[in-house]
């Protein structure tokens, strides 16, 4: 098998007393692309910033084809590209002169920066200031910077945060095109489920500094033996063990809408059981819903939080 | 050439300066302004007016007051504003400059409000045929209206038979001589600083610094590209402020224009050792603003820019005199008025590059790049 373009092994980074990354290990193919998915907090950025060599681990190896930053800064600042979680470039430069400034430390051409402009479908606003930009615009504009030298490793720090559905499917394609045309791999942190399932390989869910679960979308979801959703919403006040006296059930009650997701092997066993002690109980159900397991159930119920939060 | 991402650096820079019209204002136009204004305040006036309390005893008729000054030429002048009137006496002739004495008569209380709002500085008050002068013995002001009212009240002559008084208006002695090659230099000092020190902070903040040390970018080219800016720059601010004043004050540099040159670089090369140094390591604009004021505030009041030093106590000026800003403002007067060459200002140059390049690296060494 070909050697991974980037391989973590067992990283720790402390502040003071914090634990920001607790020993994580993964390692990304040439041309995968890998999203790095948790809540705030979750040592996501620190994580991406020891490979982008803006950090260093206090413990562990991070090599880079064969390379680390201790030995190589030089090599490895043109192999790896980046969009940090937030970058604000200079208001009263306009995006082709933002462009050109970076392109001249790769020592590239004009023509590279009007390509690059294109790509991320800034041509229309090549001159219009930065501080006249919109979000998705500033987005797209630090997107264009880090594909500037087709770097084979790039990394994007939520490159989608805070963007409006439009812009943030407009990134999606701008990244998908990437991924047919080109041999690049990628990292791209994110607390949207659905642009991890939508653009990545493979998913690694972290927490509190360490890595809960890694694999492709369906390895993650059958690697849980239940697999199915009953999701109910009730005014009542109920008892949660009348729920749990199965251990085929976990309850998960969702503090923000009152919901309460029981996962389960089989809906079509679970279900008349469930509706049996609705009905033994006099419970009054506002909703009912049954559905597979997505990787926000499973992300709630390894971590008790939602991604956003 | 253009493609270099030197000359980019330093593109980036000039175009950020040029597009802030705030930032033309405060560069270009205010230094200006300043020099106008200061210039004119204190140079263009051969005739002043001041204003003096009269209070007089509630025995004596207020016309009575006119006894005493019986010997000037008064004019009894009424004042429409609020009814009320006052002395016009005047003091000097055309060559020493005419001073214009408006001798209010109002009660005690009014005369301290006066003297209070800096309206006054001195209250002449009248007992047993005598005048009384009472004012501040540490205000010049006052010790100068003493002397001139006592003469004119004993109607001494000023004495234009035993002496005579010849205006001085070479070049170099007036206050706008003194004035400009300060307001150059601080300029330097301004310029420098806040355009440094500020963009290196506000990168570092906005992230932009970390952006751009994760490419290949060299980071001397870096820091570097600021400060040859910030030359071009200076060298605008420098002749926009000579050139007004060349045609509207009349001056001229009577040294040798190579050793302003390298006066000049030596101050900003100075100031942007500083620079870097104060930017070195905070994270925050705030803060930074706080540290480029700590540093400028006191060199601007310290340094012989609007006044001279030698005002100060004579233990502290061997201090003042090690200050930056004291070595340029210094080095570029003796330039401007005193016709030196590169010779008599070797030591100002030679100090200022050290300093700059002392407080350079060590602003490096310690440099948050992250």
């Amino acid at each position: 098998m070909e050697n991974p373009i980037l391989d973590v092994k067992n990283i720790y980074k402390n502040f003071k007393e914090v634990k920001a990354v607790d020993g994580v290990s993964f390692f990304v193919n040439r041309g995968e692309f890998i999203a790095l998915l948790g809540p705030n907090g979750a040592g996501k950025t620190t994580t991406v910033e020891m490979i982008e060599g803006i950090q260093k681990p206090n413990q562990g190896t991070i090599s880079i084809m064969g390379m680390n930053w201790d030995n190589h800064e030089n090599k490895l600042h043109r192999l790896i590209s980046l969009s940090l979680q937030e970058t604000r470039f200079i208001d009263k430069l306009r995006v082709w002169e933002t462009v050109q400034l970076f392109a001249s430390f790769y020592g590239l051409s004009r023509d590279r920066v009007d390509e690059v402009i294109g790509i991320v479908a800034l041509t229309e606003k090549r001159k219009s200031f930065v501080q006249n930009l919109s979000g998705g615009q500033r987005q797209k504009l630090a997107l264009a910077i880090a594909l500037l030298n087709n770097a084979p490793l790039l990394l994007l720090d939520e490159p989608t945060t805070g963007l409006d559905p439009t812009a943030r499917r407009e990134i999606w394609n701008i990244l998908m095109n990437l991924k047919k045309n080109n041999n690049t791999s990628l990292i791209l942190t994110t607390h949207y489920m659905e642009e991890a399932e939508y653009l990545c390989d493979r998913i690694i869910i972290m927490d509190k500094g360490k890595i809960l679960a890694q694999g492709t979308l369906e390895e993650l979801l059958s690697a849980s033996n239940s697999k199915e959703i009953i999701e109910f919403s009730t005014n009542d006040i109920i008892s949660e063990e009348l729920f749990c006296v199965d251990d085929v059930y976990k309850l998960i009650r969702d503090e923000n809408s009152n919901s309460r997701k029981l996962i389960v092997r089989s809906i079509v066993d679970q279900l008349p059981v469930f509706l049996q002690k609705v009905k033994d109980n006099g419970i009054n159900l506002s909703r009912l819903e049954c559905r597979k397991l997505t990787l926000d159930d499973l992300f709630i119920s390894m971590t008790g939080k939602h991604l956003g939060d | 050439m253009l493609k270099h991402p030197f000359t980019q650096l330093i593109l980036i820079q000039i175009r950020e300066f040029y597009r802030e019209p705030a930032v033309l204002f405060w560069s270009f136009l205010f230094p200006v302004l300043m020099a106008w204004g200061l210039g004119i305040a204190f140079n263009k006036k051969p005739e002043v007016t001041k204003t003096i309390a009269i209070v007089l005893s509630e025995k004596e008729p207020v016309a009575d007051f006119e006894k005493y000054i019986s010997k000037t030429d008064f004019e009894k002048i009424p004042d429409s504003t609020n009814n009320t009137y006052y002395y016009s006496v005047s003091y000097g002739n055309e060559n020493m400059g005419v001073t214009h004495f408006r001798l209010k008569p109002v009660s005690w209380q009014q005369a301290e409000l006066m003297v209070k709002r800096g309206n006054a500085s001195m209250i002449i008050t009248t007992n047993n045929n005598k005048i009384e002068y009472n004012f501040d013995k540490y205000s010049s002001d006052g010790q100068l209206e003493y002397l001139q009212l006592s003469s004119l009240f004993d109607g001494e002559n000023q004495s234009a038979q035993q002496s005579e008084i010849k205006p001085m208006a070479e070049k170099g002695t007036r206050y706008i001589d003194f004035l400009i090659p300060g307001l150059i230099a601080m300029n330097v000092m301004m310029s420098t600083m806040w355009g440094i020190s500020y963009t290196l902070i506000e990168a570092r903040t906005k992230k932009l610094l970390r952006r751009m040390v994760a490419t290949p970018m060299k980071r001397w080219e870096y820091i570097l590209s600021h400060i040859v800016a910030r030359v071009v720059l200076c060298f605008v601010e420098a002749a926009i402020i000579f050139l007004f004043a060349y045609y509207y004050f009349d001056i001229t540099i009577t040294g040798s224009i190579i050793a302003f040159v390298a006066l000049f670089i030596s101050g900003i090369l100075a100031f942007s050792g500083l620079s870097v140094l104060i930017a070195s390591r905070t994270s925050k604009t705030q803060v930074g603003n706080g540290l480029i004021n700590l540093v400028v505030m006191p060199m601007m009041m310290l340094s012989g820019i609007y006044f001279s030093y030698h005002n100060f106590p004579d233990i502290v000026v061997p201090y003042i005199q090690a200050l930056p800003l004291t070595m340029l403002a210094d080095g570029v007067k003796a330039v401007f008025n005193e016709s030196a060459g590169f010779m008599q200002v070797w030591k100002y140059i030679l100090i200022l590059n050290s300093f700059g390049l002392i407080t350079f690296i060590t602003g490096l060494k310690f440099y948050k790049w992250y």
